[in-house]
């Protein structure tokens, strides 16, 4: 200790969860409004269709290649800049014609000059596919971290981390549909990652929770969870810190590509933080744990203690 | 306290050189090369390798090195030049049975090699190259099951005259025999005969009538057989392309993947690999002019109208002798008699008896080979998916049947050696039976694969950077120790990747990162419990110990929640969503260990066993 004394802070988290929730409340209202009115901007991994980026040895005029393409009878097609004016994006949407064959049709249209740099195509049964299996990942993933808490700790503390997750999911769903960022399979795996490092947060707070209600002599749950709030707080906020830092770096540098991935995880970490701090904990409280509760694991934490 | 057994040390210290050891392939660069392999299952020899050399010589196309390695020649370049040179050269010289193609060699020492060192596999994404989903037709194959079905069904009930009619149901074949005597002998002829038939259970009103359907366990057959098939084809029609390392692997029931790493002309690797053709083999009709025909806009009865594909009509029969489901072999050759191109074809015993009887019965008649194209598409029709299946069928083939024959014979009459040659690999490539649709492309040009790489690894280097600085300024001497199991973290994924060959794609860079950001969290959890232990408690070795004790249960349990999350993804996800599970599996795996065990390992070489007044945290 060279610096100086250690000092836990004394915040009231669990006197201020009253605003909390209206937050989180007023925040989910918000998203699942959007969400149900707006949607999310799906992107062809989920619709289907075709997607084809290009390259240009000069800035390109997109009135232009919007012309060249209605003229030759793709009027739907979505033509933008990606990054600068020297590429350019183009979207088609499942149509009659859609198949593999229409991005070779488009690149024909495009001239000899251009330089392909990416083709994505996918079948509308696909795209189908995808979404399912992209509901069913978070479905089997959200029952797996429920199960795995529920034996490691206790069902209430099962399902405060899984109601902090979904607080999580419909967040950042819901800033996308805000926003009207491009949901792509990139971003479902953000989600996903989100759950999992939302989760980490939680745990290591219920982690704490559970020790001092077995090591102290409070029977005040909400003081016990107070403290144990306030005791890993360095601690969150330095890993929150730690992997914000990693992800501007992927925001800013990583390219277009990653670009909404990075996005939806830096929106998750910061409300997965925030979620862990008080949604989590506020609903173990609400449901009512005490120390009783706690008891079943007596023994393993008496093995934690005698160990050298 | 605070002191490692000297074992523990030295296997610490162990899997770390080891590590070190495996990552250290991916540090050198790589060489332009040009790949030879066999188109079959060929092995290839000490005299390919010799032949290449020699051609290389001889044309003046100069080389690094030329080397056996494993199943291939593989020969290195100074630059894009030769190297493009070097390939038009060898097709040209080694011929059709070898392919040659373009590729990346790792130049690794051979020491390392021989170790088992191998550099890391990169993504499509990363080196550019096309990824196909394709999906085999399968209603198509229960179709050709049905119709085989139902000219077996006919030659067999035909013999006794057993039958009135047989019709073609929706999957299944109703027969009305003629007396009910002779439905007791078909039914039992079926039996015996005809294996992959059942007599479905069926109280038809009129108890002549019997629905006969193809038993399940054939029908699945028929479907994994057709699929393996159009994988081999598949691969024969790669390897015509000359891609090096191509992937072609089966997906669930009716799926196929295909990988080609470095192919930038997608518009011909769509054209070949999608081709699905098939033949026939049918009797010209030589009573009726094809003229007639075309001006009466009919063709007469039992006769059908085909095109040659230079537009020649002719006139064949429409019973078919044989199809290209037949077809065991195909192979072109030269006929020693008289010293003209021919192809030599060899079928199944179905198709063999089939071609006997016609080739009796029809002794110098003509015999046409024609071509059939299947294509099906889905396509969003208001809303709904819609399969749209065309077919175009050509004559490729008319010639004099000059002797009775059964399951081995030869077309003769082609114009060319050439024609002979392509005519064999169609016939080979033929045996391909049911239609296949690209559902899915992907598609990453080399430029943007070079960009992902760039700017995959510089947010790595600078993400990596500030965690760094970030740590070192917080906690100190404990924040340098984390920095350096951090460090060596990173050399355990890498590790990790390269033995396991894992494919590195961008968002597997992603899940590097992010590992990166979550690694320092196992640290930053015992170094805050170590201050907390620090603040209660007056010894500096016990708050150290109890800080680590304390910490590693929590980090486990938030740990493996990560990883179940991780594996989930990777069980469910396709492409970059499996990328970025590997590297965030192998992530909190590898960051559990350098992060509890090496880090403390450090501390204990740093303040275990003294007597300590304070500690830089």
């Amino acid at each position: 200790m060279s610096l100086k004394a250690l000092n836990i802070p004394t915040i009231d988290f669990v006197g201020k969860r009253t605003y909390a929730i209206i937050f989180s409340a007023m925040l989910i209202v918000l998203s699942i409004f959007s969400l149900t009115t707006n949607g999310l901007k799906l992107g062809i991994d989920f619709t289907g269709g075709t997607l084809i980026e290009v390259g240009y040895k000069q800035g390109v005029d997109l009135a232009e290649v919007r012309a060249t393409l209605s003229g030759a009878g793709f009027n739907k097609a979505n033509v933008q800049y990606f990054g600068s004016t020297n590429e350019i994006l183009i979207r088609l949407e499942p149509q009659a014609i859609s198949s593999a064959k229409l991005s070779t049709k488009i690149i024909q249209l495009l001239g000899n000059d251009v330089d392909i740099r990416r083709v994505e195509f996918v079948g509308p049964k696909v795209g189908e596919e995808l979404t399912n299996d992209g509901g069913l990942a978070m479905l089997y993933a959200l029952i797996g971290i429920l199960i795995y808490v529920a034996f490691r700790f206790e069902y209430r503390f099962s399902l405060g981390s899984i109601a902090a997750l979904i607080h999580d999911v419909i967040i950042t769903l819901g800033f996308f549909s805000l926003f009207q960022f491009e949901f792509d399979l990139t971003v479902l795996a953000a989600i996903l990652a989100v759950i999992g490092y939302s989760l980490n947060d939680t745990i290591v707070v219920f982690d704490r929770i559970r020790e001092n209600f077995l090591s102290t002599r409070h029977v005040d749950p909400s003081k016990i969870i107070n403290g144990a709030l306030n005791q890993t707080l360095s601690r969150t906020i330095m890993t929150s810190l730690t992997t914000l830092l990693v992800l501007l770096a992927l925001f800013f540098l990583g390219g277009e590509i990653i670009h909404s991935f990075a996005m939806a995880l830096l929106i998750g970490v910061l409300i997965g933080t925030y979620s862990s701090i008080y949604v989590a904990s506020s609903m173990i409280l609400a449901m009512g744990i005490t120390k009783e509760d706690m008891l079943p694991s007596e023994k393993e934490k008496q093995e934690i203690d005698t160990r050298p | 306290m605070n002191q490692f057994s000297a074992l523990k040390n030295t296997l610490i210290a162990f899997f770390l050189l080891l590590s070190a050891l495996y990552a250290l392939p991916n540090v050198f660069g790589s060489d332009l090369a040009v790949q030879i392999s066999a188109a079959g299952d060929a092995a290839i020899a000490q005299s390919d390798l010799d032949k290449v050399k020699a051609t290389l010589e001889s044309n003046k196309v100069r080389y690094k090195s030329v080397e056996l390695v494993g199943r291939r020649v593989l020969a290195r370049f100074e630059d894009n030049k030769s190297q493009l040179g070097a390939k038009e050269v060898l097709k040209q010289e080694m011929g059709r049975n070898y392919v040659a193609a373009l590729n990346l060699a790792p130049s690794i020492p051979a020491w390392l090699s021989d170790l088992g060192g191998k550099a890391m596999s990169l993504g499509l994404d990363l080196r550019g190259g096309v990824h196909f989903l394709l999906e085999v037709d399968m209603q198509a194959v229960a179709n050709m099951s049905l119709d085989k079905s139902y000219n077996e069904l006919r030659t067999l009930l035909r013999q006794d005259r057993l039958y009135k009619s047989i019709n073609k149901e929706k999957g299944s074949l109703l027969v009305h025999f003629k007396t009910l005597a002779a439905k007791e002998a078909g039914l039992s002829l079926i039996k015996s005969e005809l294996g992959d038939l059942v007599i479905l259970d069926v109280t038809h009103e009129n108890e002549l009538y019997v629905s006969v359907g193809i038993e399940k366990g054939a029908l699945a057959e028929a479907k994994s057989n057709a699929l393996k098939q159009n994988i081999t084809t598949l691969r024969n029609r790669v390897n015509e392309l000359g891609v090096a390392e191509p992937i072609i692997q089966q997906q669930g029931l009716e799926r196929i993947v295909v990988q080609l790493p470095g192919v930038q002309d997608t518009a011909r690797a769509k054209e070949i690999l999608g081709a699905v053709a098939t033949l026939e083999f049918r009797l010209v009709d030589e009573k009726n002019d094809p003229q007639t025909a075309i001006q009466s806009g009919r063709a007469p009865i039992g006769s059908k109208l085909y095109y040659f594909r230079d537009g020649r009509p002719l006139l064949l029969k429409t019973r078919v002798i044989a199809t290209g489901e037949n077809i065991t072999g195909a192979a072109s050759g030269v006929d020693s008699e008289n010293a003209t191109p021919m192809v030599n074809i060899t079928l199944d015993s179905a198709g063999g008896r089939a071609m006997l009887d016609t080739t009796k019965r029809y002794l110098h008649h003509r015999m046409a080979v024609v071509f059939i194209e299947n294509k099906v598409e889905t396509v969003l029709e208001n809303g709904k998916m819609v399969k749209n299946r065309s077919k175009t069928q050509d004559i490729i083939n008319a010639a004099t049947i000059q002797g009775t024959f059964s399951s081995r014979f030869q077309i003769t009459g082609i114009d060319s050696a050439r024609e002979a040659r392509n005519l064999a690999l169609l016939l080979r490539a033929g045996s391909l039976s049911a239609p296949i649709e690209i559902i899915e492309e992907r598609t990453i040009g080399p430029s943007l694969g070079a960009d992902n790489i760039a700017k995959g690894v510089m947010s790595v280097i600078v993400g990596f950077i500030l965690v760094l600085f970030f740590m070192a300024f917080r906690y100190r001497v404990f924040g340098l120790v984390a920095n350096v199991a951090l460090t060596l973290n990173l050399v355990m994924i890498v590790a990790v990747l390269s033995l396991l060959q894992a494919t590195l794609t961008l968002p597997g860079i992603a899940g590097i990162v992010l590992t990166v950001g979550m690694a320092v969290d196992a640290n930053v959890l015992i170094f805050e419990r170590i201050k907390e232990e620090l603040g209660s408690n007056s010894n500096i070795q016990k708050s150290i110990a109890a800080g680590y004790d304390k910490a590693v249960l929590t980090i486990a349990d938030a740990n493996i929640t990560t990883l179940i999350a991780a594996l989930v993804l990777f069980s469910f996800g396709t492409g970059p969503i499996k990328g970025f599970a590997i590297t965030l599996s192998i992530g909190i795996v590898t960051s559990m260990f350098t992060a509890i065990i090496v880090s403390r390992a450090m501390i204990n070489k740093i303040y275990g066993g003294k007597k300590l007044e304070e500690i830089s945290i």
